[in-house]
């Protein structure tokens, strides 16, 4: 058990030293935009992660609680003068109580019906911030004011100075991300060692047995769905404040699917997995965009080859290659 | 006032057999593998679309649709045998990954094929419309429910009275069992995916000329078919049916009497109605977990 903390524990470090030595190899400022990006939707997959890993239910309508972070933070901060951080806070107990009201009744079931619940959640959002365009804009989107912390305004275009030093908007958004980002591992971790982690790990296990010893896996099943969905939104919420425009497709299937993909391309049930499958799967279109046409075709392929070969997903499978690898030289030095 | 119900109670089992022949192809599969087969759209794509450009080519329409059916079978078991039965060993969310890919590389190819463009297809019989009590009935609309009839009969008939249905829904109910007495599970895996194929090929057929069709129409098609079948309760037949035609016809409804807009939303609303208060669906049977 101390090993394994150890080993998680070493996963937050690396995590840290690479969200902090990025800057290092990347200056302009679409680079950082896309880091930016993957490590705020990183941090809505590390959310998920916990639902799809360590409670083995799935979610197709994760975007929807994105979403709705993303659009409830706009709309507060620019039609209703809020500042950005009670706005975010609201939104995410909003969420919580959605994904609450949907999730109890529907984790007291067995199997995997609460993914066609949250698939409908998810459409039916996505439906309402299209239609309801005196709010939200419509399809077309709304613009969404910085990010301010008690009056001090994070934006990409102003100018800040860290311990002297001056640096771009760009890399000030790119860094408080990554903060947000380990944060967010951080309380995923110690959920996962806490006495809840342990109750849902054997709720993964073997349902019927969990419940016979006693753990009441329908509550801890909600517990773990409503803790998701407020990473979701807190993510969104950040998300539409650093790209200032946010347009319905933020909470579309399509998002809600991607997200998904990321957890189980990454290696479902492995914090830092999940991030690796955020960052492959959000910098994938950016490579295959040179081949125009043929972009979707290779997209599909790909993830289907990945997950025919690599069932277990890609971090997972390289952890066990290098491991066998190991014991054989060590095996062939003996 | 009653013309105007019975236009929308039209349209609503037309698009409602739809619905219901996708969702008995997700139930096929579903009761085979537990696999939540989102390519399933794409079969319906492909015999739209096949149809159309074949027939753009010359071919007579008949034989146009059969090469369309036969096209995406092939497609369903090559996504079996190159998709599903290598990853055999692998959790069902990765396997439900798996067929989103392949969705996304049939819809990709589709592309590639046939561009990007609505694709307009003729009626099978007569363009003019049917009068019955001051509502419109489009001939297509007959051919939809005549075809949506025949193929459930047909798979009744195949489940009840042949020794292949029947291994099929052994092999649903206890795979090991099945494979115990002898039957081959990896070719009813094979076979289902291909019923499915032709099924969600031929719904795409009948209703390409209400619908027009596109490389991108199986998403949402394939998406309600899924709600249809999660309203029947997943994996039951009968239920696929009845929660196709409901939705067919509450979304009409909705959207003459509510809104066209959030005709969508209502019926996805019945799922969560669904959920609430008939957990299992419609017609789901209740499951007893052994350890």
């Amino acid at each position: 058990m101390a090993q394994l903390a150890n080993f998680r524990l070493k996963g937050l470090l690396l995590l840290a030293i690479v969200v902090f030595a990025l800057p290092l190899f990347i200056s302009n400022p679409f680079h950082y935009g896309l880091a930016t990006q993957i490590a705020l939707i990183a941090g809505a997959v590390v959310g998920l992660n916990l639902l799809v890993g360590f409670a083995g239910q799935i979610s197709l309508g994760h975007a929807g609680f994105f979403g709705l972070g993303a659009y409830f933070s706009g709309i507060m901060t620019s039609n209703y003068g809020w500042s950005a951080v009670p706005a975010l806070l609201v939104g995410a107990v909003g969420v919580g109580l959605i994904a609450w009201v949907v999730g109890r009744p529907i984790l007291r079931l067995k199997g995997h019906y609460l993914s066609m619940a949250t698939l409908a959640v998810g459409f039916i959002i996505a439906i309402i911030l299209n239609n309801e365009r005196a709010l939200t804009g419509g399809p077309d989107g709304m613009p969404v004011p910085s990010f301010d912390v008690f009056g001090w305004e994070l934006s990409p275009f102003n100018q800040y100075s860290l311990l002297g030093v001056e640096i771009s908007g760009d890399l000030a958004w790119y860094l408080f991300a990554g903060v947000v980002l380990l944060v967010a591992v951080w309380l995923a971790q110690n959920l996962i060692d806490s006495p809840i982690g342990r109750a849902l790990r054997s709720v993964h296990g073997s349902e019927v047995a969990a419940s016979v010893v006693g753990v009441d896996t329908a509550k801890y099943k909600s517990l773990v769905f409503v803790i998701s969905a407020i990473y979701a939104s807190v993510m969104g919420a950040l998300y539409g404040h650093f790209q200032g425009f946010i347009t319905p497709s933020v909470a579309s299937f399509d998002f809600s699917i991607l997200l998904i993909t990321m957890v189980v391309l990454g290696g479902m049930g492995s914090t830092i997995g999940v991030i690796i499958g955020a960052v492959v799967l959000e910098l994938l279109p950016q490579v295959l965009a040179d081949f125009q046409e043929m972009e979707m075709v290779l997209f599909g392929l790909i993830l289907m080859l990945t997950m025919i070969f690599m069932p277990k997903g890609l971090l997972p499978t390289a952890a066990g290659f290098w491991a066998k690898r190991r014991a054989q030289t060590a095996g062939g030095k003996a | 006032m009653f013309s105007e119900f019975l236009q929308y109670l039209f349209t609503g089992i037309t698009i409602g057999a739809t619905y219901a022949l996708i969702a008995l192809g997700f139930t096929l599969i579903y009761n085979a593998s537990h696999v939540i087969n989102f390519a399933q759209g794409e079969f319906l794509m492909i015999g739209g679309m096949a149809t159309v450009s074949l027939t753009a080519m010359g071919v007579p329409m008949l034989l146009a649709i059969i090469l369309a059916v036969v096209l995406a079978g092939v497609l369903g078991i090559a996504l079996q045998r190159l998709a599903i039965a290598p990853a055999k060993n692998a959790d069902v969310v990765t396997l439900i990954i798996i067929t989103i890919g392949a969705s996304i590389f049939i819809r990709g190819l589709a592309q590639l094929v046939w561009g990007k463009e609505y694709h307009v297809m003729a009626n099978f019989s007569s363009d003019e419309p049917i009068q019955i009590f001051g509502a419109v009935l489009n001939s297509q609309s007959l051919w939809v429910l005549g075809v949506g009839a025949v193929l459930v009969a047909i798979l009744v008939y195949f489940f009840t009275r042949t020794l292949t249905g029947k291994a099929i829904l052994a092999t649903s109910m206890n795979k090991d069992a099945a494979r115990l007495v002898g039957i081959r599970t990896q070719m009813v895996l094979m076979l289902a995916f291909m019923v499915s194929a032709l099924l969600g090929s031929i719904a795409g057929v009948v209703v390409a000329p209400i619908t027009f069709t596109s490389y991108d129409i199986g998403i949402i098609l394939g998406l309600k078919g899924f709600v249809a079948a999660a309203i029947g309760g997943l994996g039951n037949g009968m239920g696929a049916v009845v929660g196709g035609l409901a939705l067919g016809v509450v979304e009409a409804m909705s959207a003459g009497y509510l809104s066209s807009d959030y005709k969508d939303a209502v019926a996805f609303s019945m799922i969560l109605v669904v959920l609430f208060f008939m957990p299992r669906g419609l017609f789901g049977a209740k499951v007893v977990e052994r350890v």
